[in-house]
């Protein structure tokens, strides 16, 4: 009887584990890449919605001349702006490392650019919470 | 590479992308993921075209 409680334990433990690995393994790629963490826990079309729509948003956004926010600005609002832009994840990176998105906002749609980069980070930070409740069983 | 689109049509494709992500990672089933997504479009939608309005009666 002891046995079997602790072997059920054990079973469960397991089972937690490899959920919660699953979950942050959805967490990280689903930030990366948008929508690939639905990909990664079989929802393709959720994915590819995702994937679409994100990534349109933030090409539009640095299309429009937007601003992407460096790491290393000093004031509040900046921080802010470079950790919306950051959940872009891939996108971001890649952006950045190809000098693109200006420093400074010039043009009237420049600054719609600017919340479209941001939007579609902050955009990406559900999708990829998104992606880790359903890994663990929260979300169907 | 540029994109100028009006005010109007930023804030539509706005509206759409940001109801599509709303829209599935808000609800379950496919059906209410539809109609999730279309609902926060239209409320998008009339909230700005609310709020242009509103400016214009401030601007008056």
């Amino acid at each position: 009887m002891a046995s079997n409680v602790q072997v059920t334990a054990k079973g469960g433990v397991n089972a937690e584990t490899r959920s919660s690995s699953a979950g942050y393994g959805a967490l990280i790629l689903g930030w990366l890449l948008p929508g690939a963490g639905h990909v990664l826990v079989k929802r393709p079309f959720r994915g590819l919605f995702l994937f679409l729509s994100i990534t349109s948003m933030f090409v539009l956004g640095v299309a429009m001349q937007g601003k992407l926010y460096a790491p290393n600005a000093g004031e509040i609002l900046n921080i802010l702006g470079f950790v919306g832009d950051l959940g872009a994840g891939l996108l971001y990176i890649v952006a950045k490392a190809l000098d693109f998105g200006h420093g400074a906002v010039q043009i009237a749609t420049a600054d719609y650019g600017t919340k479209f980069a941001v939007v579609a980070g902050l955009l990406n930070f559900i999708a990829a919470i998104d992606a880790h409740n359903i890994a663990i069983g929260r979300k169907s | 590479m540029t994109f100028a689109p009006s005010h109007f049509a930023a804030v539509l494709l706005f509206a759409v992308f940001a109801s599509v992500v709303f829209g599935i990672t808000q609800r379950s089933t496919t059906r209410a993921m539809v109609r999730y997504g279309l609902c926060c479009f239209a409320m998008f939608v009339v909230a700005v075209v609310g709020a242009g309005w509103i400016m214009w009666f401030i601007r008056r």
